[in-house]
């Protein structure tokens, strides 16, 4: 049994597997994604979250089933950890009638309003009053769900943080605003771009509690998140989360990264989120490294069945381009 | 039939609404006690309190945003927008948001609100107050665009536009609020896409929208007066638009004048006398297709140059008779 690792009581040591199995369907869903784009065996664009696997999973790892997310431009992690199935996703990636918006969203659009998840956003910092919204109807249908609503350091410069903050803290509305500082808006450093240390701060000028946790560290995502999850559920009212990490890959495809060092990537590496979460959990003595190994081999799989399920799948018939604009 | 203006009209049909449905509320500026800044809203909260009488802060992304979320989650928003100048603050959440996320989302989930919004010139309230900009969001594929000129009209095409399962964009004209007609105490549909004949006629066809459709019927009777008789046909709706009305009336009377108060370039008018060009009713034309719009200039203050700014009674008169080659 864990001696030094704190958990929210509603994670159970059981369910660790399955979060660090996420991590690594995240990570290899997003590899797999990068290696397609690069050989042109997918077209348009997508922004991957490698090494910010932790905040994704810690932060929906105390969510209820009933709870929902808005997501972002870099959503594919927080969509895993919802719940999606990477058939589906892998399927949209490829644009087939299979994917979660029958290959018409592609990777900054995926949603599953049915399951909670309110859709990523090709909009930075569209997800702000969209959660607050979501957040009013679980407040005046008394529905008791919270919303997560994650960002990045960039849209924390938007004018819609601003108002949708300071709308769901005057309506005390059941919102987590979860920022995940990568510290770079495609190539603007956060340093350049805000003139304070933690965006976390900014919650003072709302009246709610802000909070920085250490973004690569799954358990204190999860401790973090959990405390806002809490008083939003209590009806207390929003807080904003902030979590440090780093983010791996360039913005996009074709980045060449000369906005930043190698050394500091370097740098970052050594906190990679999955290696953290399997060094605390094999010195916890939740599993060991074999069993580390066989979850990294069994999400590794799924991945490349994925990908069959995906090359296999249907293209939309031309039929298709007109259906859906209207309910 | 008692008398209601348009005003008490838009008032009754929400009221009407949220009596029988738990899920409709209205969120907009001063829209509380204050009763909204044209007192659409007034005695609202009384009946319906502060929960679903929403007072906002002056936040049009955040409450524009927060609508399209509570409306993705299961609730029937009426958003007021104080005036429609003020959409280009909202316009991300209209267009980028509401009017995309089914189709984006491949058919899953739906953003039934509606965002009221008083427009128009003729108050005095100069250029960012003034302004007519219909046009920018029937361009909108997801959106439907409504602009009643006439207080039954706004009863019955306001309960139609709460009742769809899509984002609305119901314009009224400030100078129609005080406009009465003979409207129906019970709750009443008028159907999204169903243009009205206001007046019978055989010589020219009118297609005015808004208050021009006042306009348009001072400026027949004047004609009567000379043996010239028009038909006025208000196509309420410009999204869905009731093509086949204009065209059938064009087919009798061979000719056409659009009229409208927005910017005459790239208004909407353009549209409408595109889609007859492209008709069966083209071989039917007796002579060209004259379009009446405001002057292409913000709308200024001094009230004469106010008037000069959009389309007048007499231009109306002028423009029936250089299409009849009687001037």
């Amino acid at each position: 049994m864990t001696q030094k690792l704190k958990l929210p009581p509603q994670v159970k040591e059981t369910e660790l597997r399955e979060l660090y199995k996420q991590m690594w369907l995240i990570r290899f869903f997003e590899e797999k994604v990068d290696e397609f784009f690069a050989k042109g065996m997918i077209h348009g664009t997508t922004h991957l979250s490698v090494g910010q696997e932790a905040s994704a999973v810690g932060s929906i790892a105390v969510l209820e089933e009933r709870d929902k997310i808005t997501s972002t431009h870099r959503g594919h992690g927080h969509c895993i950890a919802k719940g999606a199935t990477v058939n589906g996703m892998m399927a949209e990636l490829f644009g087939r009638t299979t994917g979660y918006c029958k290959g018409k969203g592609g990777s900054m659009h995926i949603a599953d309003v049915d399951k909670g998840n309110l859709g990523a956003n090709g909009i930075v910092g569209g997800g702000f009053a969209i959660a607050a919204g979501a957040a009013l109807t679980s407040q005046m249908k008394r529905a008791g769900y919270v919303v997560l609503c994650f960002f990045g350091d960039g849209a924390s410069n938007e004018g819609s943080f601003h108002e949708a903050i300071n709308l769901a803290s005057i309506w005390k509305l059941p919102v987590v605003f979860i920022c995940e500082n990568n510290q770079y808006g495609m190539s603007g450093p956060v340093r350049e771009m805000i003139n304070i240390e933690d965006i976390a701060a900014r919650a003072a000028s709302y009246g709610i509690p802000g909070k920085v946790v250490d973004g690569n560290d799954v358990f204190d995502v999860m401790n973090g998140v959990n405390e806002a999850v809490e008083r939003a559920r209590n009806g207390e009212g929003p807080s904003i989360v902030e979590a440090k990490t780093y983010r791996s890959k360039g913005h996009s495809k074709s980045d060449a990264k000369k906005y930043r060092t190698r050394e500091e990537e370097k740098e970052w590496l050594l906190r990679d989120p999955i290696k953290l979460m399997a060094e605390i959990m094999i010195e916890e003595g939740i599993f060991t490294q074999q069993d580390a190994d066989e979850i990294k081999a069994d999400a590794k799989k799924e991945i490349e069945e994925s990908v069959e399920f995906a090359k296999n799948s249907p293209e939309p018939t031309l039929d298709a381009l007109m259906e859906d604009i209207y309910a | 039939m008692r008398e209601l203006t348009y005003l008490e009209a838009v008032r009754e049909a929400m009221s009407q609404e949220m009596r029988e449905n738990e899920d409709v509320f209205v969120l907009g500026e001063d829209i509380g006690v204050y009763g909204g800044a044209f007192g659409v809203t007034r005695g609202m909260i009384e009946e319906f309190g502060p929960e679903r009488i929403r007072n906002t802060p002056i936040s049009e992304a955040a409450i524009s945003g927060t609508a399209v979320g509570a409306a993705l989650t299961g609730m029937r928003p009426i958003l007021e927008l104080q005036f429609s100048d003020f959409m280009t603050i909202a316009m991300d959440n209209m267009v980028n948001q509401a009017a995309k996320i089914r189709y984006m989302y491949g058919g899953k989930g739906k953003v039934p609100m509606v965002l009221r919004t008083p427009a128009g010139s003729g108050t005095g309230a100069a250029a960012q107050h003034s302004q007519s900009l219909e046009a920018w969001m029937a361009h909108i594929p997801g959106l439907k665009v409504v602009q009643p000129s006439t207080a039954y009209d706004a009863k019955g095409l306001l309960k139609a536009a709460i009742d769809d399962d899509n984002p609305v964009i119901f314009y009224e004209h400030k100078l129609c609020y005080r406009t009465k007609s003979d409207v129906p105490e019970e709750a009443y549909s008028i159907p999204l896409g169903k243009a009205d004949i206001k007046k019978q006629g055989e010589d020219v066809t009118i297609v005015a929208t808004a208050f021009m459709v006042h306009k348009s019927l001072e400026a027949a009777e004047e004609l009567e007066k000379e043996g010239i008789h028009v038909e006025v046909i208000d196509p309420r709706t410009l999204v869905p638009l009731d093509i086949e009305t204009i065209v059938q009336s064009v087919k009798k009377t061979g000719r056409l004048v659009v009229v409208h108060e927005a910017v005459k370039r790239g208004g909407f008018g353009g549209e409408i006398a595109s889609l007859i060009a492209e008709s069966e009713a083209f071989d039917y034309l007796d002579a060209p297709i004259k379009r009446l719009g405001g002057k292409a200039v913000p709308i200024p203050y001094n009230p004469e140059l106010e008037k000069a700014a959009v389309p007048a009674v007499a231009d109306i008169v002028t423009a029936v008779k250089e299409t009849l080659n009687r001037l």
